[in-house]
């Protein structure tokens, strides 16, 4: 690095000559994955029942079916931690990509109407098909996400040059819209129904059964895995269409599995959590501070932050009002946004 | 590479042809000029040069071979193309975005390689951007852009570089430091193929000029027989007077007004 390069006030430590972030590259995974240890510990830790640590400790080491507190911890609390850790990990992989495909720094399932497909189907499925349970909601976040993956992507491939990135983002921003005010309108037309699955269109990781756990940790660990695979593709794929077709990148293959694995990972995240905002936007960007612009680091490092920065929002959400809970969705815009002008304003001022 | 031609080509976005049943020969080792009026067709037609555009009819001929039918990567090893005006992702570093050169090079999980790491610094010093390596390319000035992107083609080390419009909004010092780099690179050995939108550019970077008329080669040839005064009036409709460069001996065209 040259000395004017230095003497430039970039707020952080100068990158060592075999690239930038190396440093942060090799110290970040053992960091990461310490940091999420902790949060899970926190997450079984906290909560509504004071219950010492010493117990929450027994409640592992020396499981008692009949300790009330024990009971707590193993089926309420840790597949909550859980959930929340590979919800936040598939959102933040799924951002990680769209970010990557659509050269937008804005995308996320979020803004791509990929969210708000699946919330729409969800209200369809409990007003006219009388689905009630969380499994059933789930299997419709799925589909729902797959369709209006499917459509975004049908309606930005129109017209010349197929899909680009930038019709792509407008057919993803118009249809997050429509499906938002479709799902708002059966909210008003039917205000009772819309008050079971209120708690859930704010996004929620409490109370999700086992067997709906594993389900969802098999299609995101298949997702993060695909998305991890596709990393060097979409670092050639971020510098356009044309220049990593011209440095003999199949253009059309790697969109496409890059697509399916946003709509494993974000279609599986809304059906065991519902709606949740922020992960997605804000844990790709803040590993980019760190590790550089290569997605081979980004994808694995955001999604092990997006899964400590969910489990995090998810503790705090139930201890802040404490006995009240807040969902954990918005408690990711709480915290997330205010993050996310702190990096967007300090990269400006850089 | 021994031959790279066109048979027959034609290239469009629609069903209607931009550049029809187009037979063109490329030569190895030069650099060769693709000019002409906005929408001729000689973006397009390096594009299909590039097999970023697919024919919809004929084809183009690397040493005899389709090149839509050859496998991208392999492509990607004998021809480098550099579309117009590219955006590089906020905040990335012209190493990093000439270490993606090498894509065409690598294998899925492959570590990067003395020979990467060698291809990229020689990218790097025949560009002179080597004390730039760590820098934002989108902190750089117009000129040192350019170079960059170029400095990525060659780090993808093809013989042949295709070049859209790579003078294109740059300031007069900066164009002359594309050209000059691209007669280096030449001399280097390389075949270069490029569009620009100046005749007396062309005139002076290159050995072979192609003038482009709504999709037709009206004239190709070296610059002396194609830059005349007839040519420029029928593909760009401007009545000229051709001078001779005193500088360089080759001619130069000072446009006078439009044709009747």
């Amino acid at each position: 690095m040259s000395t004017a390069q230095l003497s430039k006030p970039t707020g952080t430590p100068a990158a060592p000559p075999s690239g930038r972030g190396t440093v942060a590259r090799v110290l970040g995974f053992p960091l990461l994955a310490a940091l999420l240890l902790l949060v899970l510990v926190a997450s079984t830790a906290f909560g509504a029942a004071d219950i010492e640590p010493g117990v929450v400790a027994e409640s592992v080491t020396h499981f008692d079916d009949t300790n009330t507190d024990h009971l707590v911890i193993r089926s309420l609390r840790m597949p909550r931690a859980i959930t929340a850790a590979l919800v936040g990990a598939a959102l933040a992989a799924a951002g990680a990509i769209m970010q990557g495909l659509t050269r937008n720094p804005l995308a996320d399932s979020g803004l791509l109407g990929i969210e708000a497909g699946a919330a729409l189907a969800v209200m369809v499925a409990v007003l006219f098909l009388n689905i009630h349970s969380l499994s059933g909601f789930a299997v419709f976040a799925f589909v729902g996400a797959g369709v209006s993956g499917a459509l975004v992507y049908a309606i930005g491939s129109m017209g010349r040059g197929g899909p680009t990135p930038i019709k792509l983002t407008i057919a993803g921003a118009a249809l997050a819209t429509l499906f938002a005010s479709v799902t708002s309108l059966l909210a008003i037309l039917h205000p009772l129904s819309y008050n079971q699955v209120r708690f859930w269109m704010a996004g929620s990781v409490a109370g999700r059964e086992l067997e709906l756990i594993a389900q969802g940790a098999v299609y995101i660990l298949v997702g993060l895995s695909l998305a991890i695979l596709l990393g060097r593709q979409i670092t050639t794929l971020s510098l356009g269409e044309d220049l990593a077709r011209g440095l003999g990148l199949n253009v059309l293959w790697v969109k496409l599995l890059a697509a399916l694995a946003v709509v494993v990972l974000a279609g599986t995240s809304v059906a065991l959590a519902g709606p949740v905002g922020f992960v997605g936007l804000v844990a790709p960007h803040a590993v980019r501070f760190f590790v550089g612009l290569d997605y081979r680091w980004i994808i694995p490092y955001g999604a092990l932050l997006g899964a400590i920065f969910m489990v995090l929002a998810d503790v705090v959400g139930r201890v802040v009002l404490r006995p009240m809970e807040l969902p954990v969705g918005i408690m990711t815009a709480a915290i997330g946004g205010p993050i996310f002008i702190y990096l967007v304003r300090a990269k400006v001022k850089r | 590479m021994q031959t790279f031609h066109a048979e027959q080509l034609s290239l469009g976005y629609t069903a209607e042809h931009i550049i029809d049943a187009l037979d063109l020969q490329l030569p190895v080792g030069k650099v060769t000029a693709l000019v002409g009026p906005n929408g001729c067709g000689k973006s397009t037609l390096l594009r299909g040069l590039a097999r970023l555009l697919k024919p919809q009819g004929g084809a183009v001929l690397l040493d005899g071979a389709a090149i839509h039918s050859l496998p991208t990567k392999q492509l990607a090893r004998e021809i480098g193309i550099l579309p117009q005006s590219p955006v590089a992702p906020e905040g990335l570093t012209v190493r990093e975005l000439v270490a993606q050169g090498r894509y065409p090079h690598q294998h899925w999980f492959q570590q990067w390689s003395a020979e990467d790491e060698q291809a990229l610094h020689s990218a790097l010093q025949l560009t002179k951007l080597e004390s730039l390596a760590e820098r934002g390319v989108d902190t750089l000035s117009g000129g040192q852009r350019q170079r960059a992107w170029i400095a990525m083609t060659l780090a993808q080390e093809t013989n042949t570089i295709l070049l859209d419009e790579p003078t294109t909004f740059l300031d007069l010092a900066h164009q002359l430091e594309v050209l000059e780099l691209v007669q280096h690179l030449n001399q280097q050995g390389k075949t270069i193929i490029l569009v620009l939108h100046d005749l007396n550019h062309a005139a002076r970077c290159a050995q072979h000029i192609v003038a482009l008329h709504r999709g037709q080669v009206i004239a190709e040839g070296a610059p002396q027989d194609v830059i005349v005064e007839d040519v420029v009036r029928r593909v760009f409709g401007v009545e000229s007077q051709i001078l001779r460069n005193p500088v360089t001996g080759q001619p130069m065209c000072l446009p006078i007004r439009l044709a009747q």
